[in-house]
Protein backbone atom coordinates (compact mmCIF):
# COMPACT_ATOMS: atom_id res chain seq x y z
CA UNK A 1 0.00 0.00 0.00
CA UNK A 2 1.37 3.34 -1.02
CA UNK A 3 1.31 6.25 1.39
CA UNK A 4 -0.30 8.53 -1.16
CA UNK A 5 -2.05 7.12 -4.18
CA UNK A 6 -3.49 9.34 -6.90
CA UNK A 7 -5.68 7.72 -9.54
CA UNK A 8 -6.90 9.45 -12.68
CA UNK A 9 -7.11 12.87 -10.99
CA UNK A 10 -8.84 15.56 -13.02
CA UNK A 11 -9.21 19.26 -12.28
CA UNK A 12 -11.00 21.89 -14.36
CA UNK A 13 -10.62 25.64 -14.08
CA UNK A 14 -13.64 27.07 -15.80
CA UNK A 15 -13.68 25.25 -19.11
CA UNK A 16 -9.98 24.46 -19.10
CA UNK A 17 -8.71 21.05 -18.09
CA UNK A 18 -5.73 21.75 -15.84
CA UNK A 19 -5.26 18.07 -14.99
CA UNK A 20 -6.34 15.54 -17.57
CA UNK A 21 -6.32 12.44 -15.43
CA UNK A 22 -3.00 11.84 -13.70
CA UNK A 23 -1.96 8.88 -11.59
CA UNK A 24 1.05 8.53 -9.34
CA UNK A 25 2.12 7.16 -5.97
CA UNK A 26 4.31 8.26 -3.13
CA UNK A 27 5.70 5.49 -0.93
CA UNK A 28 6.42 5.84 2.76
CA UNK A 29 9.73 7.59 3.56
CA UNK A 30 10.41 8.57 -0.03
CA UNK A 31 11.33 11.85 -1.62
CA UNK A 32 9.29 12.10 -4.80
CA UNK A 33 9.50 15.01 -7.17
CA UNK A 34 7.25 16.24 -9.93
CA UNK A 35 9.05 18.39 -12.47
CA UNK A 36 7.71 20.27 -15.44
CA UNK A 37 7.39 23.64 -17.06
CA UNK A 38 5.18 26.51 -15.98
CA UNK A 39 1.50 25.72 -16.34
CA UNK A 40 1.98 21.96 -16.53
CA UNK A 41 -0.39 21.50 -13.59
CA UNK A 42 2.09 20.81 -10.81
CA UNK A 43 0.72 23.28 -8.28
CA UNK A 44 -2.82 22.31 -9.20
CA UNK A 45 -1.99 18.72 -8.29
CA UNK A 46 -0.94 19.71 -4.77
CA UNK A 47 -3.90 22.00 -4.32
CA UNK A 48 -6.25 19.24 -5.39
CA UNK A 49 -4.69 16.86 -2.87
CA UNK A 50 -5.31 19.45 -0.12
CA UNK A 51 -8.84 19.95 -1.48
CA UNK A 52 -8.16 23.68 -1.79
CA UNK A 53 -9.39 23.18 -5.35
CA UNK A 54 -12.07 20.56 -5.90
CA UNK A 55 -11.16 17.73 -8.25
CA UNK A 56 -13.50 17.06 -11.16
CA UNK A 57 -12.76 13.37 -11.08
CA UNK A 58 -10.44 10.63 -9.89
CA UNK A 59 -9.45 9.53 -6.43
CA UNK A 60 -6.85 10.39 -3.82
CA UNK A 61 -6.07 8.03 -1.01
CA UNK A 62 -3.71 8.49 1.90
CA UNK A 63 -2.46 5.53 3.93
CA UNK A 64 -5.14 3.39 2.37
CA UNK A 65 -7.96 5.79 3.18
CA UNK A 66 -9.93 7.67 0.57
CA UNK A 67 -9.52 11.40 1.21
CA UNK A 68 -11.15 12.81 -1.93
CA UNK A 69 -13.81 15.33 -0.93
CA UNK A 70 -12.73 15.61 2.71
CA UNK A 71 -12.29 19.18 3.90
CA UNK A 72 -8.82 20.66 4.17
CA UNK A 73 -8.93 20.65 7.94
CA UNK A 74 -9.42 16.87 8.07
CA UNK A 75 -6.63 16.35 5.56
CA UNK A 76 -4.19 18.38 7.65
CA UNK A 77 -5.26 16.33 10.66
CA UNK A 78 -4.55 13.13 8.74
CA UNK A 79 -0.97 14.30 8.35
CA UNK A 80 -0.60 15.98 4.96
CA UNK A 81 0.68 19.52 4.91
CA UNK A 82 1.45 21.93 2.09
CA UNK A 83 4.26 24.46 1.91
CA UNK A 84 2.66 26.74 -0.62
CA UNK A 85 4.32 28.30 -3.61
CA UNK A 86 5.85 31.68 -2.94
CA UNK A 87 6.23 30.77 0.77
CA UNK A 88 3.09 32.66 1.82
CA UNK A 89 4.08 33.25 5.41
CA UNK A 90 1.73 35.57 7.29
CA UNK A 91 3.60 38.88 6.91
CA UNK A 92 2.00 40.77 9.80
CA UNK A 93 2.31 37.96 12.31
CA UNK A 94 5.54 37.38 14.18
CA UNK A 95 7.74 34.39 13.40
CA UNK A 96 6.54 32.68 16.57
CA UNK A 97 2.88 33.36 15.74
CA UNK A 98 3.42 31.89 12.29
CA UNK A 99 4.76 28.72 13.87
CA UNK A 100 1.82 28.52 16.26
CA UNK A 101 -0.60 28.85 13.36
CA UNK A 102 1.06 25.78 11.87
CA UNK A 103 -0.02 23.86 14.97
CA UNK A 104 -3.51 25.35 14.91
CA UNK A 105 -5.33 22.03 14.79
CA UNK A 106 -3.33 20.49 17.61
CA UNK A 107 -4.40 20.64 21.22
CA UNK A 108 -1.31 19.29 23.00
CA UNK A 109 0.29 22.40 24.48
CA UNK A 110 3.45 20.67 25.66
CA UNK A 111 3.99 18.95 22.35
CA UNK A 112 3.62 22.28 20.56
CA UNK A 113 6.23 23.95 22.79
CA UNK A 114 8.56 21.02 22.19
CA UNK A 115 8.07 21.23 18.43
CA UNK A 116 8.73 24.98 18.43
CA UNK A 117 12.08 24.24 20.06
CA UNK A 118 12.67 21.53 17.49
CA UNK A 119 11.99 23.93 14.61
CA UNK A 120 14.33 26.43 16.26
CA UNK A 121 17.05 23.77 16.39
CA UNK A 122 16.57 23.13 12.67
CA UNK A 123 16.53 26.85 11.86
CA UNK A 124 18.44 28.85 14.48
CA UNK A 125 17.76 31.98 12.45
CA UNK A 126 14.08 31.70 13.27
CA UNK A 127 14.80 31.66 16.98
CA UNK A 128 16.94 34.79 16.67
CA UNK A 129 14.09 36.52 14.92
CA UNK A 130 11.11 34.97 16.66
CA UNK A 131 9.61 38.36 17.59
CA UNK A 132 9.93 39.92 14.14
CA UNK A 133 7.10 40.23 11.70
CA UNK A 134 7.50 37.53 9.09
CA UNK A 135 7.19 40.13 6.34
CA UNK A 136 10.52 41.61 7.39
CA UNK A 137 12.45 38.35 6.88
CA UNK A 138 14.59 37.68 3.82
CA UNK A 139 13.34 35.30 1.14
CA UNK A 140 15.42 32.43 2.44
CA UNK A 141 14.32 33.02 6.02
CA UNK A 142 10.70 33.15 4.91
CA UNK A 143 11.14 29.79 3.21
CA UNK A 144 12.62 28.38 6.41
CA UNK A 145 9.61 29.75 8.26
CA UNK A 146 7.19 28.26 5.73
CA UNK A 147 8.84 24.86 6.20
CA UNK A 148 8.96 25.27 9.97
CA UNK A 149 5.32 26.25 10.04
CA UNK A 150 4.43 23.16 8.05
CA UNK A 151 6.44 20.93 10.41
CA UNK A 152 4.45 22.32 13.36
CA UNK A 153 1.48 20.29 12.13
CA UNK A 154 3.59 17.11 12.71
CA UNK A 155 3.00 15.92 9.15
CA UNK A 156 3.60 12.44 7.81
CA UNK A 157 3.75 13.82 4.29
CA UNK A 158 5.05 17.28 3.51
CA UNK A 159 4.33 18.69 0.07
CA UNK A 160 6.48 21.55 -1.14
CA UNK A 161 5.57 23.79 -4.01
CA UNK A 162 8.64 25.33 -5.66
CA UNK A 163 10.60 25.95 -2.47
CA UNK A 164 13.60 27.32 -4.41
CA UNK A 165 11.57 29.85 -6.40
CA UNK A 166 13.13 33.30 -6.38
CA UNK A 167 15.93 32.45 -3.96
CA UNK A 168 19.66 33.06 -4.38
CA UNK A 169 21.66 29.97 -5.47
CA UNK A 170 23.40 29.68 -2.10
CA UNK A 171 20.09 29.79 -0.28
CA UNK A 172 18.66 27.21 -2.68
CA UNK A 173 21.43 24.88 -1.59
CA UNK A 174 20.43 25.38 2.04
CA UNK A 175 16.80 24.70 1.23
CA UNK A 176 17.64 21.37 -0.39
CA UNK A 177 19.81 20.46 2.58
CA UNK A 178 16.81 21.17 4.79
CA UNK A 179 14.58 18.94 2.66
CA UNK A 180 17.07 16.11 3.14
CA UNK A 181 17.15 16.76 6.85
CA UNK A 182 13.38 16.65 7.14
CA UNK A 183 13.35 13.42 5.19
CA UNK A 184 15.93 11.91 7.53
CA UNK A 185 13.57 12.60 10.41
CA UNK A 186 11.07 10.26 8.81
CA UNK A 187 8.80 12.66 6.96
CA UNK A 188 7.85 11.72 3.42
CA UNK A 189 8.40 14.50 0.92
CA UNK A 190 6.54 15.32 -2.29
CA UNK A 191 8.48 18.06 -4.01
CA UNK A 192 7.50 20.17 -6.95
CA UNK A 193 10.28 22.01 -8.69
CA UNK A 194 11.28 23.88 -11.78
CA UNK A 195 14.86 23.48 -10.65
CA UNK A 196 14.80 19.95 -12.07
CA UNK A 197 18.48 19.33 -11.63
CA UNK A 198 18.54 19.90 -7.87
CA UNK A 199 15.20 18.18 -7.34
CA UNK A 200 16.13 15.01 -9.24
CA UNK A 201 19.42 14.79 -7.37
CA UNK A 202 17.77 14.39 -3.98
CA UNK A 203 14.64 12.53 -5.11
CA UNK A 204 14.25 8.76 -5.06
CA UNK A 205 11.74 8.90 -7.85
CA UNK A 206 10.45 11.56 -10.19
CA UNK A 207 7.56 12.27 -12.52
CA UNK A 208 7.64 14.60 -15.49
CA UNK A 209 4.48 16.59 -16.14
CA UNK A 210 3.44 18.28 -19.35
CA UNK A 211 0.20 20.19 -19.87
CA UNK A 212 -1.89 18.29 -17.39
CA UNK A 213 -0.45 14.82 -18.03
CA UNK A 214 2.36 12.73 -16.60
CA UNK A 215 4.59 11.86 -19.52
CA UNK A 216 7.55 10.16 -17.93
CA UNK A 217 8.51 8.49 -14.69
CA UNK A 218 11.61 6.90 -13.25
CA UNK A 219 14.16 7.05 -10.47
CA UNK A 220 15.85 10.36 -9.85
CA UNK A 221 19.09 9.28 -11.43
CA UNK A 222 17.38 7.67 -14.41
CA UNK A 223 15.52 10.88 -15.18
CA UNK A 224 18.66 12.94 -14.68
CA UNK A 225 20.31 10.84 -17.39
CA UNK A 226 17.30 10.67 -19.67
CA UNK A 227 18.01 12.33 -22.97
CA UNK A 228 14.59 13.97 -23.42
CA UNK A 229 14.51 15.26 -19.83
CA UNK A 230 17.99 16.70 -20.21
CA UNK A 231 16.98 18.42 -23.36
CA UNK A 232 13.71 19.83 -22.09
CA UNK A 233 14.46 20.68 -18.45
CA UNK A 234 18.15 20.58 -17.71
CA UNK A 235 19.67 22.34 -20.71
CA UNK A 236 21.97 20.44 -23.07
CA UNK A 237 25.16 21.55 -21.38
CA UNK A 238 24.62 19.15 -18.43
CA UNK B 1 6.75 36.94 36.95
CA UNK B 2 7.20 39.64 34.34
CA UNK B 3 3.71 39.03 33.05
CA UNK B 4 2.33 39.20 36.57
CA UNK B 5 3.80 42.64 37.22
CA UNK B 6 2.52 43.86 33.86
CA UNK B 7 -0.95 42.63 34.80
CA UNK B 8 -0.72 44.36 38.17
CA UNK B 9 0.33 47.62 36.54
CA UNK B 10 -2.53 47.59 34.05
CA UNK B 11 -4.95 46.69 36.83
CA UNK B 12 -3.65 49.66 38.80
CA UNK B 13 -4.05 51.94 35.78
CA UNK B 14 -7.64 50.85 35.30
CA UNK B 15 -8.42 51.41 38.98
CA UNK B 16 -6.75 54.81 38.76
CA UNK B 17 -8.81 55.73 35.71
CA UNK B 18 -12.06 54.93 37.47
CA UNK B 19 -10.93 56.87 40.54
CA UNK B 20 -10.18 59.93 38.39
CA UNK B 21 -13.57 59.62 36.68
CA UNK B 22 -15.25 59.37 40.07
CA UNK B 23 -13.42 62.44 41.41
CA UNK B 24 -14.14 64.45 38.25
CA UNK B 25 -17.82 63.79 38.70
CA UNK B 26 -17.66 65.03 42.28
CA UNK B 27 -15.97 68.34 41.49
CA UNK B 28 -17.15 69.25 37.99
CA UNK B 29 -20.45 70.44 36.62
CA UNK B 30 -22.23 67.29 35.35
CA UNK B 31 -23.45 69.20 32.29
CA UNK B 32 -19.85 69.89 31.23
CA UNK B 33 -18.91 68.96 27.67
CA UNK B 34 -16.14 66.81 29.11
CA UNK B 35 -18.69 64.26 30.34
CA UNK B 36 -20.47 64.23 27.02
CA UNK B 37 -17.17 63.39 25.36
CA UNK B 38 -16.27 60.76 27.93
CA UNK B 39 -19.63 58.99 27.77
CA UNK B 40 -20.06 59.02 24.02
CA UNK B 41 -16.35 58.40 23.52
CA UNK B 42 -16.48 55.21 25.60
CA UNK B 43 -19.48 53.95 23.62
CA UNK B 44 -17.86 54.73 20.29
CA UNK B 45 -14.60 53.17 21.48
CA UNK B 46 -16.44 49.89 22.00
CA UNK B 47 -18.11 49.90 18.58
CA UNK B 48 -14.86 51.01 16.92
CA UNK B 49 -12.98 48.15 18.54
CA UNK B 50 -15.69 45.73 17.46
CA UNK B 51 -15.38 47.03 13.89
CA UNK B 52 -11.61 46.75 14.13
CA UNK B 53 -11.99 43.11 15.12
CA UNK B 54 -13.60 42.55 11.72
CA UNK B 55 -11.85 45.03 9.46
CA UNK B 56 -8.48 45.19 11.15
CA UNK B 57 -7.93 41.72 12.54
CA UNK B 58 -9.89 39.42 10.27
CA UNK B 59 -9.64 41.48 7.10
CA UNK B 60 -13.39 41.50 6.48
CA UNK B 61 -14.45 44.87 5.16
CA UNK B 62 -17.91 45.14 6.65
CA UNK B 63 -20.03 48.28 6.78
CA UNK B 64 -22.97 46.94 8.75
CA UNK B 65 -22.02 48.34 12.14
CA UNK B 66 -24.86 50.89 12.37
CA UNK B 67 -27.37 48.15 11.58
CA UNK B 68 -26.15 45.96 14.43
CA UNK B 69 -26.10 48.94 16.80
CA UNK B 70 -29.70 49.60 15.83
CA UNK B 71 -30.70 46.04 16.65
CA UNK B 72 -28.95 46.29 20.01
CA UNK B 73 -30.49 49.67 20.80
CA UNK B 74 -33.99 48.48 19.96
CA UNK B 75 -33.60 45.16 21.77
CA UNK B 76 -32.51 47.04 24.86
CA UNK B 77 -35.26 49.66 24.63
CA UNK B 78 -38.04 47.18 23.92
CA UNK B 79 -37.07 44.90 26.79
CA UNK B 80 -36.52 47.49 29.51
CA UNK B 81 -39.34 50.05 29.24
CA UNK B 82 -41.26 49.65 32.50
CA UNK B 83 -44.78 48.22 31.94
CA UNK B 84 -46.39 51.28 33.54
CA UNK B 85 -44.71 53.54 30.96
CA UNK B 86 -45.63 51.42 27.97
CA UNK B 87 -49.08 52.90 27.41
CA UNK B 88 -47.52 56.32 26.97
CA UNK B 89 -44.62 55.14 24.77
CA UNK B 90 -46.67 52.86 22.54
CA UNK B 91 -49.57 55.28 22.39
CA UNK B 92 -50.43 54.41 18.79
CA UNK B 93 -50.16 50.69 19.36
CA UNK B 94 -52.27 50.20 22.51
CA UNK B 95 -49.25 49.87 24.75
CA UNK B 96 -47.52 47.30 22.59
CA UNK B 97 -47.57 43.54 23.10
CA UNK B 98 -44.65 43.24 25.50
CA UNK B 99 -45.70 43.88 29.07
CA UNK B 100 -42.64 43.13 31.14
CA UNK B 101 -39.26 44.75 31.78
CA UNK B 102 -35.94 42.96 32.18
CA UNK B 103 -33.12 44.10 34.46
CA UNK B 104 -30.52 46.27 32.71
CA UNK B 105 -27.51 43.88 32.68
CA UNK B 106 -29.62 41.06 31.25
CA UNK B 107 -31.11 43.39 28.62
CA UNK B 108 -27.62 44.53 27.60
CA UNK B 109 -26.56 40.93 27.02
CA UNK B 110 -29.74 40.16 25.10
CA UNK B 111 -29.14 43.30 22.99
CA UNK B 112 -25.75 41.84 22.04
CA UNK B 113 -27.21 38.39 21.41
CA UNK B 114 -29.95 39.81 19.18
CA UNK B 115 -27.36 41.59 17.03
CA UNK B 116 -25.21 38.45 17.01
CA UNK B 117 -28.17 36.33 15.91
CA UNK B 118 -28.89 38.61 12.94
CA UNK B 119 -25.17 38.57 12.10
CA UNK B 120 -25.22 34.78 12.11
CA UNK B 121 -28.16 34.67 9.70
CA UNK B 122 -26.87 37.21 7.21
CA UNK B 123 -23.32 35.89 7.58
CA UNK B 124 -24.37 32.59 6.04
CA UNK B 125 -24.71 34.05 2.53
CA UNK B 126 -22.77 37.31 2.85
CA UNK B 127 -19.46 36.03 4.21
CA UNK B 128 -18.89 34.01 1.05
CA UNK B 129 -18.38 37.31 -0.75
CA UNK B 130 -15.00 38.95 -1.22
CA UNK B 131 -13.94 42.35 0.12
CA UNK B 132 -15.83 45.04 -1.82
CA UNK B 133 -18.91 42.91 -2.32
CA UNK B 134 -19.02 42.12 1.37
CA UNK B 135 -18.93 45.86 2.15
CA UNK B 136 -21.81 46.52 -0.22
CA UNK B 137 -23.89 43.63 1.10
CA UNK B 138 -23.43 44.58 4.76
CA UNK B 139 -24.17 48.23 4.00
CA UNK B 140 -27.34 47.14 2.25
CA UNK B 141 -28.27 44.99 5.22
CA UNK B 142 -27.93 47.95 7.59
CA UNK B 143 -30.22 50.05 5.38
CA UNK B 144 -32.82 47.28 5.17
CA UNK B 145 -32.79 46.81 8.93
CA UNK B 146 -33.35 50.53 9.42
CA UNK B 147 -36.41 50.47 7.18
CA UNK B 148 -37.63 47.19 8.66
CA UNK B 149 -37.66 48.51 12.22
CA UNK B 150 -39.80 51.46 11.16
CA UNK B 151 -42.37 49.23 9.52
CA UNK B 152 -45.84 49.90 10.88
CA UNK B 153 -46.82 46.24 11.04
CA UNK B 154 -44.08 45.71 13.65
CA UNK B 155 -45.38 48.67 15.64
CA UNK B 156 -46.63 46.67 18.64
CA UNK B 157 -43.00 45.61 19.18
CA UNK B 158 -40.83 48.36 17.71
CA UNK B 159 -43.24 51.30 18.02
CA UNK B 160 -42.98 51.81 14.27
CA UNK B 161 -41.32 55.06 13.32
CA UNK B 162 -41.98 56.58 16.74
CA UNK B 163 -39.44 57.05 19.48
CA UNK B 164 -38.73 54.46 22.13
CA UNK B 165 -38.20 56.21 25.44
CA UNK B 166 -38.50 56.03 29.23
CA UNK B 167 -36.23 53.00 29.48
CA UNK B 168 -33.56 52.97 32.21
CA UNK B 169 -30.54 55.15 31.40
CA UNK B 170 -27.31 56.11 33.13
CA UNK B 171 -26.18 59.43 34.49
CA UNK B 172 -22.70 58.60 35.73
CA UNK B 173 -19.81 58.31 33.29
CA UNK B 174 -18.61 55.29 35.27
CA UNK B 175 -21.30 53.03 33.78
CA UNK B 176 -20.42 53.29 30.06
CA UNK B 177 -16.72 53.11 30.95
CA UNK B 178 -17.27 49.96 32.94
CA UNK B 179 -19.37 48.16 30.32
CA UNK B 180 -17.28 49.29 27.34
CA UNK B 181 -14.06 48.54 29.23
CA UNK B 182 -15.22 45.05 30.11
CA UNK B 183 -16.25 44.33 26.50
CA UNK B 184 -13.00 45.71 25.07
CA UNK B 185 -11.03 43.60 27.56
CA UNK B 186 -12.86 40.51 26.30
CA UNK B 187 -12.03 41.46 22.69
CA UNK B 188 -8.36 41.93 23.63
CA UNK B 189 -8.29 38.46 25.19
CA UNK B 190 -9.90 37.04 22.06
CA UNK B 191 -7.45 38.76 19.72
CA UNK B 192 -4.51 37.38 21.68
CA UNK B 193 -5.90 33.84 21.81
CA UNK B 194 -5.31 31.17 19.18
CA UNK B 195 -8.61 32.21 17.55
CA UNK B 196 -7.27 35.74 17.23
CA UNK B 197 -4.15 34.35 15.62
CA UNK B 198 -6.28 32.46 13.13
CA UNK B 199 -8.23 35.66 12.35
CA UNK B 200 -5.00 37.49 11.63
CA UNK B 201 -3.73 34.63 9.51
CA UNK B 202 -6.91 34.81 7.42
CA UNK B 203 -6.41 38.55 7.05
CA UNK B 204 -2.80 38.11 5.93
CA UNK B 205 -3.27 35.26 3.47
CA UNK B 206 -6.50 33.31 3.04
CA UNK B 207 -5.01 30.59 0.86
CA UNK B 208 -2.14 29.87 3.22
CA UNK B 209 -4.48 29.95 6.21
CA UNK B 210 -6.74 27.41 4.53
CA UNK B 211 -3.79 25.21 3.70
CA UNK B 212 -2.86 25.25 7.42
CA UNK B 213 -6.26 23.72 8.10
CA UNK B 214 -8.03 26.87 9.29
CA UNK B 215 -11.68 26.67 8.32
CA UNK B 216 -12.14 30.04 6.60
CA UNK B 217 -15.89 30.27 6.72
CA UNK B 218 -16.19 29.14 10.32
CA UNK B 219 -13.67 31.69 11.55
CA UNK B 220 -15.06 34.54 9.48
CA UNK B 221 -18.52 33.73 10.80
CA UNK B 222 -17.16 33.68 14.35
CA UNK B 223 -15.48 37.07 13.97
CA UNK B 224 -18.59 38.51 12.37
CA UNK B 225 -20.93 37.25 15.08
CA UNK B 226 -18.66 38.35 17.95
CA UNK B 227 -18.09 41.77 16.41
CA UNK B 228 -21.83 42.21 15.96
CA UNK B 229 -22.49 41.14 19.53
CA UNK B 230 -20.38 44.00 20.82
CA UNK B 231 -21.83 46.41 18.26
CA UNK B 232 -25.22 45.45 19.68
CA UNK B 233 -24.08 46.13 23.24
CA UNK B 234 -22.70 49.50 22.20
CA UNK B 235 -25.98 50.26 20.44
CA UNK B 236 -27.76 49.59 23.73
CA UNK B 237 -25.34 51.89 25.54
CA UNK B 238 -25.94 54.57 22.92
CA UNK B 239 -29.67 54.23 23.50
CA UNK B 240 -29.10 54.72 27.24
CA UNK B 241 -26.90 57.73 26.57
CA UNK B 242 -29.41 59.36 24.22
CA UNK B 243 -32.36 58.35 26.45
CA UNK B 244 -34.42 57.78 23.29
CA UNK B 245 -34.12 55.46 20.28
CA UNK B 246 -35.31 56.01 16.77
CA UNK B 247 -34.36 53.78 13.87
CA UNK B 248 -33.95 56.69 11.47
CA UNK B 249 -30.91 57.89 13.44
CA UNK B 250 -28.82 54.81 12.60
CA UNK B 251 -27.80 55.93 9.15
CA UNK B 252 -24.82 54.72 7.19
CA UNK B 253 -23.17 58.02 8.15
CA UNK B 254 -22.82 56.48 11.61
CA UNK B 255 -20.90 53.53 10.18
CA UNK B 256 -18.63 55.94 8.35
CA UNK B 257 -17.94 57.82 11.57
CA UNK B 258 -16.90 54.55 13.16
CA UNK B 259 -14.80 53.63 10.15
CA UNK B 260 -13.16 57.04 10.39
CA UNK B 261 -12.26 56.34 14.02
CA UNK B 262 -10.84 52.94 13.13
CA UNK B 263 -8.73 54.35 10.28
CA UNK B 264 -7.46 57.34 12.27
CA UNK B 265 -6.63 55.11 15.24
CA UNK B 266 -4.86 52.59 13.06
CA UNK B 267 -6.32 49.51 11.43
CA UNK B 268 -5.60 46.54 13.65
CA UNK B 269 -4.82 48.60 16.75
CA UNK B 270 -7.21 48.41 19.69
CA UNK B 271 -5.55 51.19 21.69
CA UNK B 272 -5.61 53.34 18.54
CA UNK B 273 -9.35 52.82 18.13
CA UNK B 274 -9.96 53.85 21.75
CA UNK B 275 -7.79 56.99 21.55
CA UNK B 276 -9.20 58.00 18.16
CA UNK B 277 -12.73 57.52 19.45
CA UNK B 278 -12.32 60.08 22.23
CA UNK B 279 -10.47 62.43 19.88
CA UNK B 280 -13.16 62.16 17.26
CA UNK B 281 -16.02 62.70 19.67
CA UNK B 282 -14.22 65.62 21.31
CA UNK B 283 -13.65 67.28 17.92
CA UNK B 284 -17.10 66.48 16.64
CA UNK B 285 -19.07 67.55 19.70
CA UNK B 286 -16.86 70.16 21.22
CA UNK B 287 -13.58 71.45 19.82
CA UNK B 288 -14.61 71.84 16.19
CA UNK B 289 -18.16 73.00 16.87
CA UNK B 290 -17.10 76.58 16.12
CA UNK B 291 -16.69 75.59 12.47
CA UNK B 292 -20.46 75.27 12.19
CA UNK B 293 -21.19 78.72 13.58
CA UNK B 294 -21.01 81.91 11.59
CA UNK B 295 -18.46 84.23 13.09
CA UNK B 296 -18.22 88.00 12.74
CA UNK B 297 -15.15 90.01 13.55
CA UNK B 298 -16.52 93.51 13.69
CA UNK B 299 -18.68 93.56 10.59
CA UNK B 300 -16.45 91.19 8.65
CA UNK B 301 -17.80 87.65 8.39
CA UNK B 302 -15.13 84.96 8.55
CA UNK B 303 -15.49 83.02 5.29
CA UNK B 304 -16.46 79.33 5.08
CA UNK B 305 -17.71 79.04 8.66
CA UNK B 306 -21.30 77.91 8.43
CA UNK B 307 -23.45 74.86 9.24
CA UNK B 308 -21.91 71.73 7.76
CA UNK B 309 -18.39 73.08 7.38
CA UNK B 310 -17.28 70.76 10.20
CA UNK B 311 -18.10 67.78 7.98
CA UNK B 312 -15.94 69.25 5.22
CA UNK B 313 -13.04 69.53 7.62
CA UNK B 314 -13.54 65.93 8.71
CA UNK B 315 -13.54 64.77 5.12
CA UNK B 316 -10.26 66.56 4.53
CA UNK B 317 -8.77 65.01 7.66
CA UNK B 318 -9.68 61.48 6.59
CA UNK B 319 -8.28 62.07 3.11
CA UNK B 320 -5.05 63.36 4.61
CA UNK B 321 -4.83 60.36 6.94
CA UNK B 322 -5.45 57.88 4.15
CA UNK B 323 -2.97 59.55 1.83
CA UNK B 324 -0.09 60.43 4.13
CA UNK B 325 -0.56 58.69 7.42
CA UNK B 326 -1.98 55.34 6.51
CA UNK B 327 -0.97 53.51 9.66
CA UNK B 328 -3.00 55.90 11.85
CA UNK B 329 -2.15 56.91 15.40
CA UNK B 330 -1.22 53.50 16.77
CA UNK B 331 -1.20 51.19 13.74
CA UNK B 332 1.95 49.43 12.65
CA UNK B 333 1.07 48.74 9.05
Amino acid sequence: MSMLEIKDLKVNYGGIEALKGISFQVEEEEIVTIIGANGAGKSTTLRAIMEVVKPAGGSISFQGEEITGMNTQRIVEKGIVLVPEGRRVFPNLTVLENLRIGAYLRGDKQGIEKDIQHVYSLFPRLQERHWQHAGTLSGGEQQMLAVGRALMARPKLIMMDEPSLGLAPLVVKDIFAIIRRIHEEGVTVLLIEQNANAALKIAHRGYVMETGRITLTGTGTALLNDESVREAYLGKAH
Amino acid sequence: MKKKTANLISLGLVAGLFLVLFLLEQVMDPASMLFVVLKKGAIYALVAVSMNLLNGFTGLFSLGQAGFMLIGAYAYGILTIPPEARDAVYQYFDGGIIQFALPVPLALIIAGLAAAFFAFLIGLPVLRLKSDYLAIATLGFAEIIRAFFQWDALGPITNGSNLLRRFPTFSSVIFPFFVAGLCIAIIVLLVNSSYGRAFKAIRDDEVAAEAMGINLFKHKQMAFVISSFFAGVSGALLAMYQTTVQASAFKSAMTYEILLIVVIGGIGSISGSCIASFLFIACNEWWLRFLDNELFIGTWQVPLLRTGFRKVVFSIIIMAVVLFYRQGIMGDR
